[in-house]
C-alpha cells in the first residue's frame, strides 16, 4: 500500500445522501479477477447516458469541466453504504480519489477504504455543510494534512480523527498481512487453547 | 477465569476471539470459519501468490459459486464470459491453496448464506466473515458474523485472523407476538422502517424478545441477513434450543460428546440480564403489518395497507430529499395506495427469502389462489437458494404448485437479488422481490425494486400488485 501523508487537491461536491456501493460500481463491472479496470465505471448510472457507457451525462457533477481532475471527494451521509464490494474504493482510486470527506460512511467501506489507501474523513454535519456551500461558488482546494489530521483552505481549518493503528497503517504503507504474520506465535498459542467444537 | 462486569453476547464472542488487544493496534480477532465465493476473493487470490503466502487453514474456509452463476443451466459458462472466468478461476484458486469447494452442481453448492447453516457449517458462538455483507445472515446461530473487503478476505486467508474495531452494542426488543400471516421479512422491514436505513451504522444489533424467540432458524436469518440494510456491522440473536436442534445432526456440525459440550458452552453465550448497550430499540409485535418498500434504501417501507408517503411528511431535510428523488425513480404519486401498485416482474429468492420454509410460505399462498395462474404480463421466477432446498422442495411437491401456476423453477443461486448473472431487469421493470435491497439500479439499470416478503411476492405474481393478504 502506498504511504498517505499530504494531499492538495480540488474537491467535487456530490450532496446526495446514502450513495451505495451498487451506484459507485454496479454489479456488472465486477466479473473481474484483477484489481484494475473499475475506474472507467466509477457512478456508471449517473456518469454515462446510455448503458454501454459511450455518451457522457453532462448534468452528472463529476462531469462537470470545473470539477475536471478532482481527487477529493465531498459526499453526503452514509456514503459507501450496501454491499462489502472493495471494487467501490478500487473504483474510486483508479479514477483519481486520494480522499473522501462524509459525515458518515457505513462501516465496511471506511474500513476497505483505509485498506486500500484511500483516505476517509469523518467532518461534522456543520463542516460538511460549509464545505458544500464553497464548493458550490467556488473551485475549492483543500490541503490534506493526515500527520496532523489537518484540513486546511486558506484561513479555514477542519480538524479530524482516525483510530490508531489505521492512521499509522496509511502514513507508513503497512503491509496489515505481513505485520500480523509477524504475530503468529501469538496466533498459535491462542488456537491451542480453542475448544474442540470451534 | 476472572469475574466479569456484566455481558452482552456481543461482548462475550469479542472476548472470545481476541488473540491480541495490543497497545496502538487494532484488536486481533480469531475467526473460525471463512466463507468464499467467485467475485470477491480472485485479488485475495493473487495477493497471496505474488507474495508467496499460503492459505493458513484451508479447513476452516469453504468455497461455493453463487454470485455469477446462471439459474438456467449448470454450465460453466452459461452466463457469459467474465461470469466464467471469475468460476474458473475459483476453482483453479480452491485446488491450489487446498479448499474445498462446491462447485457448479454440486449438491452442497447454494448461497453461502444458505449453504453454511444447512451443512452445520455455521455455528453459535463462532466468527464467520465472508466477502458479502448480507454474511449477517449467520448472526442467527448466535455467531458473530459480517461482510469483508477483499484485502481483509487476504488478511483471514494467510492469518485466520482479522483486526476489527469494537462497536457499540443496540438492543432491539419485539416484544409480544405478530399477528396472523406476518412473516420474519415483515418484522425486519419494519425495524429497518424504525430506525431508518443507517440508524444502527457502528453497531452490532442484537435481536431479542418474545417474537423473536418464536421464530424457526430460518426465520432468524431472515431477520439477521438485513443487518447491513440498516447499517450495522451484525446482528445476533441468542442462541437456544430452537437453534441447537437445527445444528445437531448436520453434515459438518461437531458430533457426540464434542457437541454435548459445544452446547454447554453456547447456552452461556446470551447476554447476562444485567447488561448494559449503547441503545435501546422496541417495536410491538403486534402493531407489525406486511410491509412493502415504496423507495430507494431499504428504510422506505411502509405497511401494504397504507399509501406511498409524500415528502412532506418527512420533516429531516436530507430524508425530504430522499423521498423526492426516490419517488421519481420509482415512478411513483405520493398517496397512491400500495395495493395499487401494478408490478410486471416477481422474484423469489437471494439470501434473504430463498429457504425451504420461504418455499412453502409461498406456495402456500399459490395454492389459496386456487389454481388461477400468474397474471398476463407479470414474469415471476422461484429461484432455491441451494441443490438441498431444491431437492427439498420438489420432493414436497413445491416445484409443481409452482409451475402449474405459471411460475419459472430455476437453479440455485444469488440471480435477480443483484443480477450479476443474466436474471436481470429491463428499464422500468417493476419487481416484487423477497431479496433485500431496493437500490437504484440494483436488479437493472433503471429497473425499480419492492421489497416483501415471499408470501406477498408470490400474492403479487397471481395479482399483479400488492395485496393485503391478512383482511
Amino acid at each position: 500500500m502506498e504511504k498517505f501523508n499530504t494531499h492538495t487537491g480540488l474537491v467535487v461536491p456530490l450532496d446526495i445522501a446514502n450513495v451505495d456501493t451498487d451506484q459507485i460500481i454496479p454489479k456488472q463491472f465486477l466479473q473481474k479477477t484483477e484489481r484494475v479496470g473499475f475506474g472507467v465505471h466509477l457512478f456508471h448510472d449517473s456518469r454515462y447516458l446510455d448503458h454501454a457507457g459511450t455518451q457522457v451525462n453532462p448534468d452528472f457533477v463529476i462531469n462537470k469541466p470545473e470539477y475536471k481532475g478532482a481527487s477529493i471527494l465531498l459526499a453526503g451521509e452514509n456514503f459507501g453504504c450496501g454491499s462489502s464490494r472493495e471494487h467501490a474504493p478500487w473504483a474510486l482510486q483508479e479514477y483519481g480519489f486520494k480522499v473522501i470527506i462524509a459525515s458518515s460512511f457505513a462501516d465496511i467501506f471506511y474500513g476497505n477504504c483505509i485498506n486500500v489507501g484511500l483516505l476517509p474523513i469523518k467532518l461534522s454535519e456543520a463542516e460538511i455543510e460549509q464545505l458544500f456551500k464553497l464548493s458550490a461558488d467556488t473551485q475549492l482546494t483543500l490541503k490534506v494534512d493526515l500527520p496532523n489530521n489537518l484540513i486546511t483552505c486558506g484561513e479555514l481549518s477542519f480538524k479530524f480523527s482516525l483510530n490508531e493503528f489505521q492512521q499509522y497503517s496509511l502514513e507508513n504503507g503497512v503491509d496489515s498481512v505481513g505485520w500480523t504474520l509477524d504475530k503468529l506465535d501469538t496466533i498459535k498459542a491462542f488456537e491451542a487453547k480453542m475448544p474442540a467444537w470451534q | 477465569m476472572t469475574t466479569t462486569s456484566p455481558q452482552t453476547m456481543y461482548e462475550k464472542l469479542w472476548q472470545n476471539h481476541l488473540v491480541e488487544d495490543a497497545k496502538g493496534e487494532t484488536p486481533l480477532l480469531y475467526v473460525d470459519r471463512h466463507l468464499i465465493h467467485e467475485v470477491t476473493s480472485p485479488q485475495a487470490f493473487a495477493s497471496l501468490r505474488f507474495h508467496n503466502r499460503p492459505v493458513r487453514h484451508p479447513e476452516r474456509t469453504i468455497a461455493t459459486m453463487d454470485h455469477n452463476i446462471s439459474t438456467r443451466s449448470i454450465k460453466i459458462d452459461a452466463a457469459g464470459e467474465g461470469a466464467a472466468n471469475q468460476l474458473r478461476a475459483l476453482a483453479i484458486n480452491c485446488k491450489d491453496f487446498g479448499i474445498e469447494l462446491f462447485d457448479m452442481g454440486h449438491k452442497n453448492q447454494g448461497i453461502a448464506h444458505v449453504i453454511g447453516p444447512e451443512l452445520g457449517l455455521t455455528l453459535p458462538g463462532t466468527i464467520i466473515v465472508c466477502g458479502d455483507s448480507h454474511t449477517a445472515t449467520h448472526g442467527a446461530f448466535g455467531a458473530l458474523a459480517f461482510g469483508i473487503g477483499t484485502s481483509e478476505v487476504e488478511h483471514v486467508f494467510a492469518t485466520q485472523t482479522l483486526r476489527q474495531n469494537k462497536a457499540k452494542t443496540m438492543k432491539i426488543e419485539v416484544k409480544g407476538h405478530v399477528g396472523a400471516g406476518i412473516s420474519a421479512k415483515d418484522i425486519i422491514l419494519a425495524i429497518i422502517g424504525k430506525t431508518g436505513s443507517a440508524g444502527a451504522t457502528g453497531y452490532v444489533v442484537e435481536y431479542c424478545g418474545e417474537a423473536i424467540e418464536a421464530l424457526s432458524m430460518e426465520e432468524r436469518m431472515t431477520v439477521c441477513n438485513m443487518s447491513i440494510e440498516f447499517g450495522a456491522k451484525a446482528g445476533l440473536i441468542a442462541p437456544d434450543q430452537t437453534t441447537f436442534d437445527y445444528v445437531e445432526g448436520k453434515e459438518y456440525a461437531p458430533k457426540g460428546e464434542v457437541f454435548a459440550q459445544a452446547v454447554v458452552d453456547w447456552k452461556n453465550l446470551k447476554s447476562d440480564a444485567d447488561a448494559t448497550f449503547d441503545a435501546v430499540i422496541t417495536l410491538v409485535a403486534k402493531d407489525i403489518k406486511a410491509q412493502v418498500t415504496w423507495g430507494t434504501n431499504p428504510g422506505q417501507v411502509i405497511s401494504v395497507d397504507g399509501i406511498v408517503p409524500s415528502p412532506e411528511d418527512f420533516s429531516d431535510p436530507v430524508e425530504k430529499e430522499s423521498c423526492i428523488n426516490a419517488l421519481k425513480y420509482m415512478d411513483l404519486t405520493a398517496g397512491t395506495k400500495m395495493t395499487d401498485i401494478q408490478v410486471n416482474k416477481v422474484f423469489i429468492g437471494s439470501c434473504t427469502n430463498s429457504r425451504i420454509e420461504d418455499l412453502r410460505a409461498a406456495a402456500g399462498v399459490v395454492q389459496q389462489y386456487q389454481g388461477q395462474q400468474v397474471v398476463e404480463g407479470v414474469d415471476a421466477i422461484i429461484v432455491p437458494g441451494s441443490y438441498r432446498v431444491k431437492e427439498q422442495a420438489e420432493s414436497e411437491g413445491l416445484d409443481k404448485i409452482f409451475t402449474d401456476a405459471g411460475f419459472e423453477w430455476r437453479l440455485p443461486g444469488c440471480s435477480m437479488c443483484l443480477g450479476m448473472n443474466d436474471d436481470v431487469l429491463e428499464e422500468g421493470d417493476r419487481c416484487a422481490s423477497t431479496s433485500n435491497r431496493n437500490f437504484e439500479g440494483r436488479q437493472g439499470r433503471g429497473s425499480r425494486t419492492h421489497l416483501v416478503s415471499p408470501e406477498m411476492a408470490a400474492a403479487a405474481a397471481i395479482t399483479g400488485h400488492f395485496v393485503d393478504l391478512n383482511t
